[in-house]
């Protein structure tokens, strides 16, 4: 029987509930727990209806329970994180960032999660950014980049209250995301919601300025070889239309479709979010297990 | 009767950067704002054409930094307001914070017209910051007049002094403007406005249903230098009120004068409705759109009017330029048989 790895869930909301159905396909993760504030929320209700235990006293059930995850996602809060991030630490749990207080280092999984798979807390960026940085990535390792722009489009039922109260935190994380995990010298980050109904699939453009031209050929290749990186964790990733070559330009568009496990299959840019985690997860867990990583 | 006074504000420096593909220079903003004060226009507006932080890859980039320009508008200036753009999601804080140390009066800040809530935060800043705050429902004409109110609400309740219906597509007929106009009139307690773009002709014309229906701020630019078919023309805005009966503060001879010598030599083109931009009212979409769609044209080979009636049907909102690349390779494929 194969081994498994505990992880524990903190933040009851949307997200945490589709990282609960994320993690129970998992073949190394193994749900223990799923912690939040609120009792009454559909997130505990479904996890203990699956039979998982639950709390409502969040952190402190955690970080007083007997036998603790190894890992745990945070999916409530920056201020909730950088509250509780040094006792966890202290506990010996390793926590998987899915808010914005960027203690630990941006991961994005198909760039350089190796470099992590042992640090104590990483951070998952942004949407925009786990979306995005594999292409700039796919990009920079051809030929240097001076200007990686990327413009991500949700559709508004997407973007929650948190979101939209601080959207400036979106292109800020994200342009550095850009910068520092996607290899770019200098990153920029549009986002925009459209309301239409049916609700539009997460689509973001790509557009990057080399510091040299480039064969377009070897270009294609590491684009397309970088979205099959992506696919293993987000099948529905995807080329949206002909990337556009040009002496020193590159310009991508990719869309998103979500595995539709929690959230709507549009939602693609909240499934990248929790399928990214959960693969940065899975790639500790190995390594905690001492198993080799796939592929 | 004491005649009603009307803000005009000239948005030829913001709206007008987008018919020049943002390569304003200095000499053109000196000169521009120098004309505009001297005539009296109460409000002049300075930014990249997608506001604060625009000059990108996606919608063009600026020829000259925004806080260069602003500098050169504010040191012309000896009466009129320094008022910027800014496009939550594009644009951000630290934008705004940079355009109010340059002298900046009025954060404008715009969203599409189902989502003031994402410029709750630049709303706050630019008030806790002494900053006048005139907001944007842009795209107005996609929404009823019900739900248009629900979101100024929340935009006045951030704390707006003015909120705006800007019909962005310049697809609004009279009795479009005259309901979302009224609704906002009626609903709110701050002041209301009206930003016109001209690709059904109606501009002026709406502009003046807005003022009926109890609009205290306008907006215009001067030749009607601004994106797709250009916005009420001030000139004529400032002739047209005068004749109403309204107050605006502007000195005819000299904005004509302003318009004639500093804004006309500027002119890339005339700015007139032509197939292109009389598409771009009757698809509704984003009066920027055009540029982009004529070079998409170009390049794939396909008719700019295509490119933008799909996406109208695609129900674009402002800012999604980058969707045009993809409908015009999509309508170049399908016309090729592909």
């Amino acid at each position: 029987m194969p081994q498994k790895v505990r992880v524990g869930i903190v933040g009851s909301g949307n997200i945490g509930t589709d990282l609960m159905y994320k993690i129970q396909r998992s073949e190394v993760l193994e749900l223990a727990m799923m912690v939040g504030i609120d009792p009454n929320s559909e997130g505990l209700k479904r996890a203990a209806r699956l039979g998982y235990e639950t709390s409502a006293e969040s952190y402190q059930y955690i970080l007083n329970h007997p036998n603790p995850p190894a890992i745990v996602f945070d999916a409530t809060s920056a201020k909730a994180h950088l509250a509780n991030y040094k006792a966890l630490q202290e506990r010996g749990i390793r926590a998987i960032d899915l808010t914005p207080a960027a203690v630990g280092p941006y991961v994005c999984p198909a760039v350089n999660l190796g470099e992590h798979a042992d640090a104590m807390n990483i951070n998952m960026i942004t949407c925009g950014g786990q979306a995005t940085i594999p292409m700039v990535r796919a990009v920079s390792r051809v030929v240097p980049v001076e200007y990686a722009e990327i413009v991500a489009t949700i559709a508004s039922l997407s973007a929650g209250p948190g979101t939209r109260a601080n959207i400036d935190e979106f292109t800020q994380t994200t342009a550095r995301g850009l910068e520092v995990v996607g290899g770019a010298k200098r990153g920029k980050a549009i986002i925009i919601l459209n309301p239409a109904s049916p609700p539009i699939m997460m689509r973001d453009t790509i557009f990057c300025h080399t510091a040299e031209p480039y064969d377009p050929a070897r270009m294609r290749a590491s684009i397309d070889e970088m979205v099959q990186t992506v696919q293993t964790y987000v099948p529905g990733y995807r080329l949206r239309a002909e990337p556009i070559f040009e002496d020193r330009r590159v310009s991508i568009f990719v869309e998103v479709e979500g595995r539709g496990d929690y959230f709507p299959k549009y939602a693609g840019n909240l499934d990248i979010m929790t399928a990214a985690a959960v693969q940065a997860a899975e790639v500790t867990a190995r390594h905690l297990l001492g198993v080799g990583e796939r592929g | 009767m004491e005649k009603r006074f009307v803000r005009i504000t000239d948005t030829t420096l913001r709206d007008g950067s987008h018919a020049v593909s943002h390569q304003f220079t200095e000499e053109q903003v000196r000169a521009v704002v120098r004309g505009l004060d001297r005539a009296g226009v109460p409000v002049i507006e300075v930014a990249h054409g997608d506001g604060l932080g625009g000059s990108s890859q996606n919608y063009g980039f600026s020829l000259v930094p925004e806080e260069k320009l602003l500098r050169a508008a504010k040191a012309e200036m000896t009466r009129a307001k320094l008022a910027v753009l800014l496009l939550p999601g594009v644009g951000t804080v630290e934008d705004l914070k940079m355009a109010r140390d340059a002298g900046a009066e009025v954060a404008r800040v715009a969203t599409h017209c189902t989502e003031a809530d994402i410029s709750e935060e630049h709303i706050h800043w630019a008030k806790q910051n002494g900053m006048e705050v005139v907001t944007f429902l842009m795209m107005s004409h996609m929404i009823e007049p019900k739900y248009l109110l629900e979101e100024a609400r929340k935009m006045e309740s951030y704390g707006a002094d003015c909120v705006y219906v800007v019909d962005s597509a310049g697809a609004m007929l009279p009795d479009d403007v005259r309901a979302r106009v009224s609704a906002l009139v009626e609903g709110l307690e701050c002041q209301v406005g009206f930003h016109a773009h001209n690709n059904l002709g109606l501009a002026i014309g709406n502009t003046l249903a807005a003022l009926e229906e109890g609009a205290n701020q306008v907006d215009g630019s001067t030749c009607g230098l601004g994106a797709g078919a250009g916005n009420a023309q001030t000139e004529v805005l400032a002739a047209v009120l005068d004749k109403a009966g309204y107050a605006t503060g502007i000195d005819l001879y000299k904005l004509q004068d302003a318009a004639e010598e500093a804004v006309r030599p500027i002119l890339p083109r005339p700015i007139i409705i032509d197939k292109d931009t009389l598409t771009v009212g009757y698809a509704g979409v984003y009066s920027s759109f055009l540029l982009h769609a004529r070079r998409a044209a170009e390049r794939f080979g396909v008719d700019a009017r295509d490119i933008l009636m799909e996406m109208g049907r695609r129900k674009a909102v402002g800012g999604q330029e980058d969707l045009i690349l993809i409908v015009a390779q999509e309508l170049a494929a399908e016309r090729s048989g592909k």
